[in-house]
């Protein structure tokens, strides 16, 4: 079973790389564009039929390694549907 | 002879590279990103360092500035351009010189000495070189050379492939390699030749006191050849 | 909010330093005035446990510009060619988030340096560890590494020297101190002092956000169970923004349109401001609606707390302001004048148009507590009886690989080849060796750095410990051809409220006083980082020494690398075979109590000033001082760097070889010389009374002493080269 995870950084957290792409995509005429965050994007194939276990086990990766809770946050992104 | 090199926001080998240059008798001029014009030169070099913070991918915002438009078009008029280290990576952001540059493969900067051997057949930058193993310096994150199998082919077949890595006796092999490049590439020319984009840092070694002096034998070459 | 006593503790102050602020004030503080004096009055703003004894340390000397008191301390390298240079902790953030933790420690000091108009040329760290079988270990030396790597490569500044040690007293509280040298024309020096009235305040580089808030009051809390919630508080560093930042307060310096400049460290806005205030004998007005913010709705509170990075504050001249944000524009950096000096002597603060903080300066500064902690002289341990039974079962080369092996000891080599230590095109002596070399660009002139500790000798007594560490930084400059000029120091200790700590303080500073003052290198520089405590358990004392030294012909240094077959190798200096506390005794007698070498000034002056000679007038061809592991240690490591061996004699005067060749006797050195030379050096020598051993002969390969010891290069290199590139691969 394939799982999605999208790693960004915390709110308050400063993204040095997002600041610059926004400055240079203004630079590039797209003025519009007030801020840019960048992140991280995972795939993980599990091997896992039960997708409740699959989530569960999708987010101890994300808080034992993909994510540094210091300063990230983490979001499983699936048509898991929780209830 | 006249130079240029570019300084983008973050270059941090533009001093080493101007100190080199005018060492060697090149008339050298430092020029900013944002400029739209190049001056008359000879030679046009995109130094190493961290532009933009590597932010992104290494070189793609600096490949987005004012002046590359210069720089393409000095280089459609056979005009000589040289990349280091950062200066590479820009060269391939901007698509003037094929593939592409991944992160080391042990993930960790490195700088140390290494062995090159070069290629000096049919090309402005080290014809008539009089050493084809020089021992350079290599500072970067970012130096693993990738490509396409097509565009390696190309590339071999159009003797593209500038220098590579290797011991001290020129055998290249796995074991020289440093960051996992493709064939040990450390260096590619384009098509025509008038662009090299390499990773070492000549400029580094143009003296015995500093890590070593071949690189001198790289920048008289180059002065030579351009003369 | 209406601030409390129990306001005042969570923000790190204790209830009679409430009550003193209030008795001072006259009232009760605001929240954000209370944050003022959280940070002013925290340890690492206000020195408050420290100031009392670092008074005795000396400062001052011929060559010292500027000591002690300013962003970083500067020496006269002669030719109008001034050095700024300054070592600083960032311990606790490091533990928590190893790479930014070391990553914003390495942009602060670099922040310091060129605040004061030096472009940095050099970079040095300490960083410490717990027992590489902790379970943190790996990590943290990976991403402190990594941290200090990516920030200082990208800045393009060489990392050229450090030190990296493990222990288990620092399994709780890892130490990472980085140091930056700078240079700078002694004519156009910057300093922090505001002048004139109604001066324009500018604040230029990143945006403030929310990040360290209360990283100064962090950095004096002792770790405890609570720590993962301390998360949020460490900062994120943007070198690529410093770097533009360096390029354009350069650029500003060029003319004079700057009277003051300080930048934005730990406390941010509220030191920056309340220093340069202070020293200028000055009030300052401040409007913070006008201050850049990365975030939105952001309070006076947090403004004044926020340890966003990359921030420099500046007074400048009135007329100036247009032709500075021009700058500023074209590196693409926030420029905003955010108010204003003032006669009142008092920080104004004002925001939505109402002033919401007004304290009188000194309250902040001079008011500030000063305490006279407990503490009590360290008795010096009796000294270990030993006999040759004791070494009965022990072979000098498992002993020699094992101590080369030792994490302490060996290769660094998986560490500073992470770190650009030749960009630039000025190091000639790269890390490895006794000092990071780096040539005073487009000069004859080399300056060299090296930072030192020893805290196993600092605990088992301080006077002592204190001493060494400024003998040995001395020696490392003197084996690379050095004139040492002066030194920056770290103080790493424990909790200061817990007299053994304190003691531990007082002795080391002490010490360190001592040595400074009698072989002329004098602190310029330095910090203190207490608190360095987790659960009870406080690291082992651990004050660092950058010290810094000036090569007047570059070409005349002197590096470790035995040279020439043929040559002849001296040990300059008497050995006694002191082991105690030395890694022989420690790691292969498993023998942790005892006193450390003791420290003799005069020989450690004579011997280095004699060596030196003999180094400037062309004698030596090679050079390393003797510490850890003793002769047999140094020589090994001679060997493997010049990639030649050495026949050994036997001593003369030899009472054990163990004890001979491992003993950590101090002020000694080994240097190369040729034979034909030797009538010429023994009368040097022997005209200086120092005591010198020709102890061998260089050869072609492996290190041989009759038939107690016959190892090769390659078994050398093994030891003491693959030991950290295993561990870190596992």
């Amino acid at each position: 079973m394939k799982i999605s995870v999208v790693i960004t950084l915390k709110k308050d957290v400063l993204d040095p790389q997002g600041q610059v792409i926004q400055k240079t995509l203004n630079g590039m005429g797209f003025s519009s564009v007030d801020a840019v965050r960048q992140g991280k994007f995972f795939d993980i194939n599990i091997n896992e039929t039960d997708k409740r276990k699959a989530y569960v086990k999708t987010e101890e990766i994300c808080k034992k390694l993909l994510a540094n809770l210091v300063i990230e946050d983490y979001k499983i992104i699936d048509n898991f549907n929780n209830s | 002879m006249n130079s240029s090199v570019i300084i983008f926001p973050g270059s941090n080998c533009d001093r080493d590279m101007d100190v080199a240059l005018k060492k060697f008798g090149f008339n050298n001029q430092m020029i900013w990103h944002n400029d739209v014009d190049l001056p008359k030169s000879d030679l046009v070099v995109l130094p190493g360092g961290f532009s933009y913070g590597d932010y992104l991918r290494c070189g793609s915002i600096a490949a987005k500035s004012k002046i590359i438009e210069s720089v393409i078009n000095f280089i459609n008029s056979g005009g000589l351009v040289l990349g280091i280290c950062n200066g590479f990576q820009i060269l391939i952001e901007t698509g003037l010189l094929p593939g592409a540059l991944l992160k080391n493969k042990y993930l960790e900067f490195i700088c140390k000495n290494v062995f090159v051997k070069i290629n000096k057949q049919k090309n402005n930058y080290f014809k008539s070189i009089k050493k084809d193993i020089l021992k350079l310096h290599i500072a970067h994150n970012e130096g693993n050379y990738f490509c396409t199998q097509d565009e390696i082919k190309q590339i071999e077949d159009n003797n593209q492939i500038a220098l590579c890595y290797s011991n001290e006796q020129g055998e290249i092999d796995e074991k020289y390699n440093p960051n996992g490049s493709l064939k040990n590439i450390a260096g590619i020319f384009n098509k025509k030749k008038n662009v090299l984009g390499m990773m070492p840092h000549p400029e580094r070694m143009i003296d015995k006191y500093l890590s070593g002096d071949d690189g001198s034998i790289f920048f008289e070459t180059l002065l030579n050849n351009i003369n | 909010m209406i601030v409390n006593e129990k306001i005042a503790v969570d923000h790190g102050l204790k209830k009679s330093e409430f009550k003193e602020i209030c008795n001072l004030l006259k009232r009760v503080p605001n929240l954000t005035e209370l944050a003022l004096f959280s940070a002013m009055w925290n340890e690492h703003c206000s020195y408050k446990s420290s100031k009392l004894h670092l008074k005795k340390l000396p400062t001052t000397g011929k060559k010292v510009i500027q000591g002690p008191g300013e962003n970083a301390g500067i020496i006269d390298i002669g030719d109008d060619d001034a050095i700024v240079f300054k070592i600083e902790s960032h311990n606790h953030p490091s533990f928590i988030e190893p790479y930014q933790g070391a990553a914003t420690g390495v942009g602060g000091i670099m922040r310091d340096v060129f605040t004061m108009g030096a472009r940095p040329i050099a970079n040095l760290n300490s960083i410490h560890f717990g027992s590489t079988q902790h379970k943190k270990t790996k990590n943290l030396l990976r991403g402190v590494v990594q941290g200090i790597g990516g920030y200082g490569n990208c800045m393009g500044i060489p990392t050229v020297g450090g030190q990296t040690c493990f222990d288990e007293s620092y399994n709780g509280n890892i130490l990472v101190n980085a140091m930056t040298l700078g240079l700078v024309n002694k004519n156009k020096i910057f300093y922090s002092k505001a002048a004139g009235l109604n001066k324009p305040i500018i604040y230029v580089g990143s945006k403030t956000g929310r990040d360290g808030i209360h990283g100064a009051s962090m950095a004096s809390a002792i770790f405890d169970d609570q720590i993962e919630e301390k998360k949020p508080t460490v900062q994120v560093g943007d070198p690529f923004t410093e770097k533009l930042l360096l390029e354009a307060c350069l650029e500003l310096m060029a003319d004079d349109s700057i009277i003051a400049i300080q930048d934005m460290g730990a406390a941010g806005l509220t030191s920056s401001s309340i220093e340069m205030a202070s020293k200028g004998k000055l009030g300052i007005e401040l409007n913070l609606n006008k201050v850049p913010c990365r975030e939105l709705s952001m309070t006076p509170y947090e403004i004044m707390l926020s340890e966003s990075q990359e921030r420099m504050l500046i007074v400048l001249e009135n007329g100036k302001e247009e032709k500075a944000k021009k700058i500023f524009d074209k590196w693409n950096l926030d420029f905003a004048v955010i108010g204003k000096t003032t006669s009142t002597k008092k920080i104004e603060i004002y925001f939505e148009k109402s002033k919401v903080a007004d304290v009188p300066i000194e309250l902040l500064t001079n008011k500030a507590p000063e305490y006279n902690r407990k503490w009590k002289k360290t008795k010096l341990p009796t000294k270990n009886k030993h006999n040759k039974n004791d070494y009965k079962n022990l072979k000098i080369s498992d002993v020699l690989k094992k101590i080369l092996s030792n994490p302490n000891i060996c290769s660094k080599e998986w560490i500073w080849e992470q770190y650009d230590h030749t960009v630039m095109g000025d190091t000639i002596q790269r890390p490895g060796g006794d000092a990071g070399v780096v040539r005073v660009h487009g000069t004859s002139k080399a300056v060299a750095a090296s930072v030192d500790s020893s805290a196993d000798y600092c605990f088992s007594h301080p006077l002592t410990g204190g001493k060494q560490i400024v003998c040995e930084s001395w020696r490392n400059m003197i084996s690379v051809g050095a004139q040492p000029i002066a030194i920056t120091n770290c103080l790493n200790f424990g909790n200061p409220e817990k007299e053994k700590n304190m003691s531990e303080f007082v002795e080391c500073v002490e010490g360190i006083g001592e040595a400074s003052k009698y072989l002329n290198y004098p602190v310029v520089s330095g910090n203190v980082s207490f608190y360095n405590e987790t659960k009870n358990q406080g690291i082992k004392p651990t004050p660092s020494i950058g010290g810094v030294g000036l090569i007047k012909d570059y070409k005349k240094m002197i590096s470790m690398g035995l040279k020439k077959v043929g040559n002849l190798i001296l040990v300059i200096g008497k050995t006694e075979g002191h082991i105690d506390q030395s890694i022989f005794a420690r790691e292969i007698l498993n023998q942790k109590k005892g006193p450390p070498p003791e420290i003799n000034l005069f020989n450690e002056k004579n011997n280095g000033e004699t060596v030196l000679k003999l180094i400037t007038d062309g004698f030596v061809k090679s050079a390393h001082d003797v510490s850890v592991g003793g002769i047999l240690v140094a020589l090994a490591k001679m060997s493997i760097n010049g990639n030649k061996g050495i026949n050994i004699k036997k001593p003369q005067n030899l009472v054990n070889y163990f004890e001979y060749f491992f003993g950590e006797d101090q002020g000694r050195y080994i240097i190369e010389v040729e034979k034909n030379d030797m009538d010429k050096i023994k009368y040097i020598l022997e005209k200086n009374s120092v005591y010198f051993n020709e102890i061998g002969i260089i050869e072609e390969k492996n290190i041989a002493l009759k038939d107690k010891l016959n190892i090769t290069i390659d078994e050398l290199i093994k030891s003491n080269k693959t030991w950290l590139t295993n561990y870190m691969s596992k």
